[in-house]
Formats: C-alpha cells, structure tokens, sequence
C-alpha cells in the first residue's frame, strides 16, 4: 500500500479519499478490518495521529466502525458504499464541470465533448 | 493542558547577536512539533538552551516542569547537528558508551535499529558516511527511553533512501508517552511526521499550530507555506 501525497490538502482527507477510493472499488469489501493506525501510519510514513484522525473521520461517515480491542472495519451496509460511489461521482463532475466553464465551455459543449469522448473508447 | 516544553520571554545573545529575542513556546506533550526556520534563525540556540547546554541570557524554560539541569538531561535525547562520537570507536563502543551513560538506554532496541539501519558492530566510527554515520547517531538517541527527543536536522544531507530509512524510524519510535521535537529545513520530506509546527525567525516565533489546520486554512503544503514565510 503506498499512496502520492498532495500536500496541500490536510493529509487525513486525502488519506480518507484514497480508503474511499479502495472501499468504492472493492479492493477492500465490507466487514474488511483496517490496517492498525500503527501499520498504516509505519506504510505511508504519516504521523498515527494523522491516521487516528482519519479512522475517526471515517467512522464518523459510518463508513467503518470500530470493535474494541478488535480493530477498524469496512462497513457491510452496501447502501452506504452505493451513495458514497455517487458522492464522489458528483464531486468530480462538479469540479470538471467548473473546469470547462473556465475554459469557455457551454453546457451543451461540455455534454457534446463528453459524448464524443466516451464514444471513442467504445 | 500539560507541557513538555515551556519557554517564556527567552533571550540569549552572542555577545552583540541577539539569537533569541523574547520567545515564547510551550509543547504538548505526546506531540511531534517540527521547529522551522532558516539559518541563523536561532532553532540551535534554542535546542541547545533547552539541553542544557547553553543557558539563557533572560527569560525562563521548563522541560517537563525543571529547569535544565540534572534531571531534565536525563529526560531528554538529544541529536545533535554534528558528530560528536571519539573518532577510536567503533559501533558497539558507542553503544556500550551510550549504555553506560544513560539508565534509560534500552540495548536491545539499539541492536534491532542497528539491523534495521543496516549498520554492523564491528563498523568503525570514523569510516562511516554521512548518512551512515546520522543512522547511528539516531539509533543511539532513539535507543533511549525519553520524555522528549530533540533532533537536530535529523536528515541534512542524507541521500534520498537512507532519508526514508530514518523517517520509519522515526515514526516506528513515535509513542504518546514522548514528545518530539525535530527541526528542520528540508521541510517537504519530514512534513507528514509533525503534529505541530512552529516557525522561527531572527528569534522569534513567527508561525505555530496544528500542522493539518494550518493545510487546511491557508490551502498550502507547509513545505509552500514556509517557502511563502520565509521566501522574499
């Protein structure tokens, strides 16, 4: 497990995106157990305040709970992992969008470029 | 609140350089605190005030509630920016020295770091490079038992991987018992390790606080944020 910093967000988030990332995808499944804030702090060289940090974050999303004296796991509610796969989706629509108005775009352009695209990977 | 550190309205002068002019600093402890800041702003001076080897020209510093001194020395592990080790040693000298000194000295650990440093016992002091020769300054300083580790620009002119070697071991050693206290100027390498920062200059404290919420409120590395403090 290693992972590219962007140091200009606070690393817990970008540290939360990356498992939300992995929980989306399925690399990690429901009811998974976590890393320890110990191990995954040693593996991305972090602080493991940063990482408790970002494990309470999570849990605080229910995206994974915690089992004294057990450890951290993925949450197995698939609901949650769905509306978390469309929260990101949006955000990154969101900011693509804001993107190509910068550049001039008009919606139907932008929805135009868009079809094009993804017409040439089919 | 209960400080590790506290220093209030410090000031020492070399002769007509002021080093620190009236700073101000208290650490948390369990924390890991970067101390940020060129050359000559004085991150030296205050270390080595606080490890009791300069004192003060005014002001007041408390390690753990002491003033420096016997018992502060023995709570605090201090690596210096510089060799310090006689050059006839070799590795397992400097360990027995190290075990002889400090009663906190665990020897065990200091093997185990040796293994993950790759460094060998029978390795003389004198022909070790300087990364080398940092790795086993950290392993002696990490070997100990402390309230609070002061290292000194832990990873000034280190390679790249002996850098990365020596950040493992100073995240594998981090424990809310101890606190930290690590100065630097290669900040981009060492940021993800901190707690807190603080920034000094011309002896005084310019910057502080949490390293993530500072991120997270000017929209910046701390690495961009000091190139912004101290850049023209």
């Amino acid at each position: 497990m290693s992972m590219k910093f962007d140091d200009k967000l606070p690393i817990y988030i970008q540290i939360m995106n990356y498992m939300k990332k992995k929980i989306i995808t399925g690399e990690i499944n429901g009811g998974d157990k976590l890393p320890s804030v110990r191990e995954l702090s040693t593996k991305l060289r972090v602080n493991p305040n940063t990482i408790q940090r970002t494990y309470q974050e999570l849990e605080r999303e229910n995206l994974v709970f915690t089992q004294r004296g057990m450890g951290t796991f993925v949450t197995e509610d698939k609901q949650i992992v769905k509306n978390l796969k469309k929260d990101m989706a949006s955000d990154i629509i969101e900011s693509f969008i804001s993107e190509m108005k910068g550049l001039g775009f008009s919606y139907d352009e932008i929805a135009e470029v868009v079809k094009d695209r993804t017409k040439k990977e089919e | 609140m209960s400080y590790i550190l506290e220093a209030k309205n410090l000031n020492k002068s070399y002769f007509k350089k002021k080093a620190l002019n009236n700073l101000n600093l208290s650490i948390e402890k369990g924390r890991a605190v970067g101390m940020l800041g060129p050359n000559g702003s004085g991150k030296t001076t205050l270390i080595k005030i606080a490890a009791g080897i300069l004192r003060q020209s005014s002001g007041e510093i408390l390690i753990d509630n002491h003033e420096p001194g016997v018992y502060t020395k023995s709570v605090i592990s201090y690596l210096p920016d510089r060799n310090y080790l006689p050059k006839w040693m070799k590795v397992e000298d400097a360990i027995n020295y190290f075990n002889d000194f400090y009663g906190d000295f665990d020897r065990n650990r200091a093997y185990e770091l040796l293994d993950f440093m790759k460094l060998e016992r029978e390795m003389k002091v004198t022909s070790l490079s300087k990364g080398m020769t940092e790795k086993l300054h950290l392993t002696l300083v990490l070997s100990r038992k402390a309230k609070l580790y002061i290292l000194d620009e832990p990873i000034a002119g280190v390679d790249p991987v002996a850098r990365d070697k020596i950040l493992d071991a100073i995240i594998n050693n981090y424990n809310e018992d101890s606190s930290m206290l690590i100065t630097t100027h290669l900040v981009r390498d060492i940021e993800r390790v901190f707690d807190d920062v603080v920034f000094i200059n011309n002896g005084e404290v310019i910057l502080s606080g949490n390293a993530e919420a500072l991120r997270e409120e000017k929209n910046k590395s701390i690495d961009e944020l000091y190139k912004e403090v101290f850049g023209e």
